[in-house]
This record gives structure tokens, C-alpha cells and sequence, in this order.
């Protein structure tokens, strides 16, 4: 009935139609379909197999429930195992109710009772009455998928193999025959996927499940061994069953799509901040801060808590190692009080010793507290710790899945990281995840150590590559500048010395300076001393010789009147008043006849 | 084929045989279900009516189910395969499946004695 939806299937052309993709039946197990490329082939069996209590059954029932609930898909569950009753309850936990379900005919579930006692054989048969029973239920709310759960109960109750095998191949081209979409499940047997090979009737599509103990914690895990004409993912991905079901966790399919943000988000250190450039991390990019065990790293993340709760954000801790009271306790030695927050709603932490569950249970209590709190902030504090329950691929691999969740949602992340000295291992498997690389060292000389802090990597930040000292007060953390000198970087008492050193350095420079200022002026009084004196001088003999000028002026005159006179009395040629006596004028008279 | 639980119910069945009592612990309850359109079928009714004859004393009951008008029937007794024969009287409730067509084996897998001391009598 839903085989002629193939999209993209051309009628007219069905040989050349390109790309044609199998049409599929999306599962709503979240990740599921991100695994399979968009679910399961349509109208055809896939087979779910592995050991018991893998899941298989819960698997096949979320396909049903998921299937009536979100993609309108009425389903019919054939249980040889399990009553009716006892799937109801099992499944209630995680919020399906299948009671209604079937109230509103979208579900059928039809226990099948098979004897413990097997079957008397005395001739031939068929199984005419499973497939009467099965036709039945289809029809009796329209059903396009179908889980069988397990049919190899069968092979304990009918002796005649031959005839039962022959059946089930009857079965599932009945099952395709009808166009549902059908799940079958199968347990594990010695050497192939089921214990009767059931196997070889289903070849479109092989899922197996897998239940795992290493190191003390159990990891289900599932893979797509087989899926006929469509392109699979084909590693193992951990999967588990939680309060809302089945989720597959694929590393892969989340893709590199966040949305990113250009927006900064302060430290609570106004100096990182200017380390960073321009005033912090960008909103949702990861941190990775690592050191050596008691280098403030928690204190760190802790100030970057309190600022983002400053702000009015909301931030979550999750911490591998210490308790709630503990972190709030030593925390608020150094002035970061995050009790306030706590107690505003804006702070929750999340503690728990990392050997509790497995990686991957991890990874989902955390996007499951992630999800309900909804926070700006994330701490992992130390995401070291995770090493302990897992090798380091799978925590890389774990962490790579909680930062690509994180991103997704525009969450900042604060990874702590503890290293000792030399080998910086841990933080390699998580280095290239991270946006931005704090690191925090212990400096060791004149018989202390001290702290100190650099960027090792930022991306997108002009950041600074000068290391600072890294200094807990009672105002929480401030970063001071340290000295380089021929001795190297001077951090604490060897910082204070050479800050005294220069501030003594600077006083005597300052005396000399007052010292050459005084000089100066006082040469300045000398010169100005000088300068008056000869300016006395200069005016004393500017006067006299004014004094003589106006004097010579009186002369000229004078003569001038005595020679008009004397003109006068020899009856001289009148002249021009103040015109140059003409010189034979001047002529003694009687020199003329 | 539990011997004591046979032993008894053989001779319940033979001293209300006798007396044509027909009480509830004398008779023997079969039920045949089978699927109506088909030669198995229709074999495993005959083969089942003549077995009944020639290996059951009276009194004793053979309904023929058709799956295919009683699909509550089919879901109630819990039948997958057809023909499947029921014994429900007297307990154990056994059941068979096939076309009947060994009618010693059939016996076998009911727990029921075999009459071939008394079958002569009345022949």
C-alpha cells in the first residue's frame, strides 16, 4: 500500500530514474534515522538481533509507538514472549502509553501463546493461523508496520524445522506481500546473528544490537550490519534507553552546522578578557582549561559560572570530584560566593563520580540536564576524569558527541582538564574539539611555585601570547604581569623583588630628575640674572648716546644762525633758509673786487 | 504420557462406556481446527473422524473448527498452525498438529490408552 510512494521515482522511466532511493519508513528513534539515512526500508523486514536484554524489544516497540504517535502509522505488535499486560508495563516507564494507543486504534498487540511443551507432529502442516491472526490485526486498524517478537519461539514448539522454516519464509513474503513495514527480532545464537538463522529470510536490512561490559561498566551498542541499496553508516554507535526511549548517539550525523556567534561572553577576569581580545570567549565556543592538579582550573571555571550568572545567565556544574557544598564551600575562600546563584535558580550542579555509569550514559544524563535547564554556561570539571571509565578514543570520541551538543545549542563549554607536568595526553584527544585553550602551569623556583596562565590556542581572538601570573585572591582571580628577565619568568616573591627593584629603581631616577630640574632653574635665574644686567648696561649706554645725538642736532642749528648773522652784517646774497650756505658765500669779503 | 493420570482416565472411560453414563469425566473432547479451503485440511478431517472411530471409545466429541469463520477461536485457543487437533477432556489439554495421517502417533501424543483390547467386541 505505501510501496508506490517511492519519491522520485519516475513511472514512465523506472531504469533511468536517477538516484532513486529506497523508499523508507522513518523510525523517530532519535538518531535512528540519522544512522540509517531517514529509517527503515518501507514496506520490506528488518531484522533486529543480539543478546538478551540488548533492547531488542524496546527497539521494535519505540518503531511502533513512534511510528502511530508522530508519523500516523497505525502498527501491530505480535508478542511471543511477553503478555500483552507485561509490555505495557515495561514500556510505561518511558511515557508510552500503549493502552490508549490501542484504545484509539492506532496499535495492536496479539500475545501469542506458545506452549513450553512442544507440539505433538503427526503430518504436515502450515502456520495458516499465525498468518489468519496476523492478516486480522492488520486489517482491524489499517497497519503499515509490524514488529514480530520473537518468532523463533517457534522453533521450541514445532519439531518439524523443515516445515517451520519453510513457514517463515511463507511469513515474510506474506509480510511483504501485505506492504508492511516489519521488524523482526532474533536472539543472538553461538556463531551467526540468530540462534536458528533466521537471517537468511530477511536480507533487506540487519541491525544488531550489542551489550558490552568493559572495565565494570556496560555500553549498548548498535550497528547496521546489512541495508540493502541504500549507503549506511557502518560503525558501532552507542545507543541507550532512557526516559524518553531509544537514543543512538552517531558521532557523525550531527554534522558541522552550527550556527555561530560573534557575540563575546566575559570571563569574570577583566584581564583574560583582554588576553582574549576583546572582551572574552564568543558565545558558544568551547574551553578547554588544563594544568597540573592545583592550579586553580575549578577556580577558573567557577569565576566564569559567577559571571555568567552575573549576567543573569544560567550555568551549569558538572563535577567528577567534588560535591556541591564542597565547590561552594572552597570556592567562596577566594570571594566567588555561588550560593547566591544557586539559590537565585540560576546555578545547578551535577555530581557524580564519573565510574557511576557508562560513557554514554554520561554523555545522555548530561544533554538530558542540559535540555532541562537550559544554560549559557556548561562546566565538565574534569573532563580528565571520563578517562578512567573508557580508552581514550571512546572518551574523544564521547566528548566530541557532547561538544557538537553543546554547539548545537549555542551553550558555552568549560572543559577542565587535569595533566601532570610533561605529558599533556588527556588534552590532546580534546585539543582540536576546542575553540580556546587555557593553560594553567605550576612555576617552580625560589623555594615556591606559583601559577601562571597563557592562551595555547584561540580561534577567531587576537589573543595575547604573553604569559600572566595567575593569582587567587579574595576577590576571586586576577592575572598580574610577569617579569621576564635573563633568569626566565619571574612569578611571586622574585615578581615582588623585581617590583620593588624597579619601583626603588624609579625613586632614585626621580630625585635626579628633581635634582636637574632645581639645577635648571637655577641656571635659569643666573641667565635671567645675566640678562638683566645687561640690559641695564645696554639701556645706560643707549641714554648717553641719545643724550649725544640730541646734542649734535642743537650744533647744526646754531651754526646755521651764526653764518644768516654774519651774512647779515657783510649785506650777503639773501639764501634760502636752511638751504647749505653756498660756500663762496663764505668767501671773506674783499676777496671779490 | 504420564501412566497413572492414562491408567485412570482409561478406566473412567471404559466403566461409563458401560453404563452409557456419559458423565463429564467419561467423555473425550476433541477439537479440530482447520483451514476450510484447503486439501490438508480437508485430509486431516477425514483422517481425524476415522481415527475417532477405530481408537475412541463413545462417548466422545470431534468439532471441526473452520479458522477462517472463528478468528476469535483461533486467538482464544491460541492456534498458529492448522490442522491442529485439541484435546481439552480430559486434562492434560494436549495438542497436535499435522494431517493425523499416523493414527498411533496420534494416540501416543494424546495420552489416551489404547482400546485394542475392547475394539474387537464390538466388531
Amino acid at each position: 500500500m505505501t510501496l508506490t510512494e517511492a519519491p522520485g521515482a519516475d513511472p514512465h522511466h523506472p531504469g533511468i530514474a536517477p538516484r532513486r532511493e529506497l523508499p523508507k519508513a522513518p523510525t523517530g528513534i532519535n538518531g535512528l534515522d540519522d544512522v540509517t539515512g531517514g529509517g527503515l526500508p518501507r514496506g520490506r523486514s528488518t531484522l533486529v538481533c543480539g543478546p538478551a536484554g540488548c533492547g531488542k524489544t524496546l527497539l521494535a516497540m519505540e518503531f511502533l509507538v513512534r511510528g502511530a504517535t508522530e508519523f500516523d502509522e497505525p502498527g501491530v505488535f505480535v508478542a511471543f514472549e511477553e503478555s500483552r499486560e507485561d509490555l505495557i508495563a515495561n514500556v510505561a516507564s518511558m511515557g508510552f502509553d500503549l493502552a490508549q494507543l490501542e484504545a484509539d486504534g492506532l496499535l495492536v498487540i496479539d500475545h501469542v501463546e506458545v506452549d513450553g511443551a512442544a507440539i505433538e507432529d503427526t503430518g504436515d502442516w502450515d502456520l495458516e493461523g499465525l498468518f489468519l491472526r496476523l492478516g486480522a490485526a492488520i486489517d482491524a486498524v489499517g497497519a503499515t508496520r509490524v514488529v514480530i517478537d520473537t518468532v523463533e519461539t517457534l522453533f521450541g514448539t514445532f519439531t518439524n524445522t523443515a516445515i517451520l522454516r519453510s513457514e517463515l519464509r511463507r511469513l515474510f513474503a506474506f509480510l511483504k506481500a501485505r506492504g508492511v513495514t516489519s521488524v523482526i527480532t532474533g536472539e543472538r545464537g553461538d556463531g551467526s546473528l540468530t540462534r536458528h538463522g533466521i537471517e537468511e529470510y530477511v536480507s533487506d536490512c540487519v541491525i544488531v544490537l550489542d551489550h558490552r561490559v568493559l572495565e565494570q561498566t556496560s555500553t549498548r551498542r548498535l550497528r547496521i550490519l546489512k541495508y540493502r541499496g541504500t549507503l549506511h553508516e557502518t560503525n558501532e554507535y552507542p545507543f541507550l534507553i532512557g526516559a524518553s526511549g531509544v537514543s543512538v548517539l552517531p558521532i557523525t550525523s550531527l554534522g558541522l552546522r552550527h550556527g555561530i556567534s560573534s557575540h563575546r561572553v566575559s570571563t569574570g577576569v577583566a584581564r583574560l578578557d583582554a588576553m582574549l581580545g576583546d572582551g572574552g570567549f564568543y558565545q558558544g565556543s568551547t574551553v578547554l582549561v588544563s594544568g597540573t592538579a592545583g592550579t586553580g582550573k575549578s577556580t577558573l571555571a567557577a569565576q566564569i559560572c559567577d559571571a555568567a550568572c552575573a549576567r543573569g545567565e544560567r550555568a551549569m556544574y558538572f563535577a567528577f570530584e567534588e560535591s556541591e557544598p564542597e565547590i561552594v564551600r572552597n570556592m567562596s575562600s577566594v570571594g566567588i560566593l555561588l550560593q547566591r546563584w544557586v539559590d537565585a535558580g540560576l546555578l545547578e550542579f551535577r555530581c557524580f563520580r564519573p565510574k557511576f555509569f557508562g560513557l554514554e550514559a554520561h554523555l545522555f544524563a548530561m544533554q538530558e540536564s542540559v535540555t532541562q535547564f537550559d544554560p549559557a554556561v556548561v562546566v565538565l570539571d574534569p573532563v580528565s576524569d571520563l578517562l578512567g571509565i573508557g580508552n581514550g578514543a571512546e572518551v574523544s570520541a564521547m566528548v566530541t558527541r557532547q561538544v557538537d551538543f553543546l554547539k548545537a545549542r549555542g551553550i558555552t563549554a568549560v572543559l577542565t582538564s587535569l595533566n601532570t607536568d610533561t605529558e599533556l595526553q588527556a588534552d590532546h584527544h580534546i585539543a582540536s574539539l576546542v575553540d580556546a585553550w587555557l593553560l594553567l602551569k605550576s612555576e617552580e623556583g625560589n623555594g615556591e611555585h606559583n601559577r601562571v596562565l597563557y592562551v595555547r590556542k584561540s580561534r577567531g581572538m587576537a589573543n595575547s601570547n604573553q604569559i600572566r601570573e595567575f593569582l587567587l585572591t579574595d576577590q576571586g582571580i586576577e592575572l598580574a604581569d610577569v617579569y621576564v628577565g635573563p633568569q626566565g619568568v619571574l612569578t611571586g616573591s622574585a615578581r615582588q623583588a623585581q617590583e620593588a627593584k624597579e619601583r626603588s629603581d624609579g625613586t632614585s631616577r626621580l630625585e635626579d630628575l628633581e635634582q636637574r630640574r632645581v639645577n635648571l632653574e637655577r641656571r635659569r635665574e643666573a641667565v635671567e640674572a645675566q640678562t638683566a644686567a645687561l640690559w641695564r648696561e645696554f639701556e645706560d649706554e643707549a641714554d648717553v648716546v641719545g643724550r649725544l645725538l640730541s646734542h649734535g642736532s642743537t650744533g647744526t642749528e646754531d651754526r646755521a644762525g651764526q653764518r644768516a648773522e654774519q651774512g647779515r652784517l657783510r649785506k650777503a646774497d639773501p639764501t634760502h633758509p636752511g638751504r647749505p650756505p653756498d660756500p663762496s658765500a663764505d668767501e671773506p669779503p674783499g676777496t671779490h673786487p | 504420557m504420564t501412566d497413572g493420570e492414562g491408567a485412570d482416565a482409561g478406566a473412567d472411560a471404559g466403566a461409563d462406556a458401560g453404563t452409557d453414563a456419559g458423565t463429564d469425566t467419561a467423555r473425550v473432547e476433541l477439537t479440530l481446527y482447520v483451514n476450510g479451503a484447503s486439501d490438508l485440511s480437508r485430509r486431516a478431517i477425514a483422517n481425524a473422524r476415522r481415527f475417532c472411530d477405530q481408537n475412541l471409545a463413545p462417548p466422545f466429541t470431534l468439532s471441526v473448527v473452520d479458522v477462517h469463520e472463528h478468528l476469535d477461536a483461533l486467538r482464544e485457543s491460541q492456534i498458529l498452525a492448522v490442522p491442529t487437533l485439541v484435546k481439552s477432556w480430559p486434562l492434560p489439554v494436549r495438542r497436535l498438529v499435522g494431517d493425523l495421517s499416523r493414527p498411533a502417533r496420534v494416540l501416543e501424543a494424546l495420552g489416551l490408552p489404547a482400546i485394542d483390547d475392547t475394539e474387537p467386541a464390538p466388531a
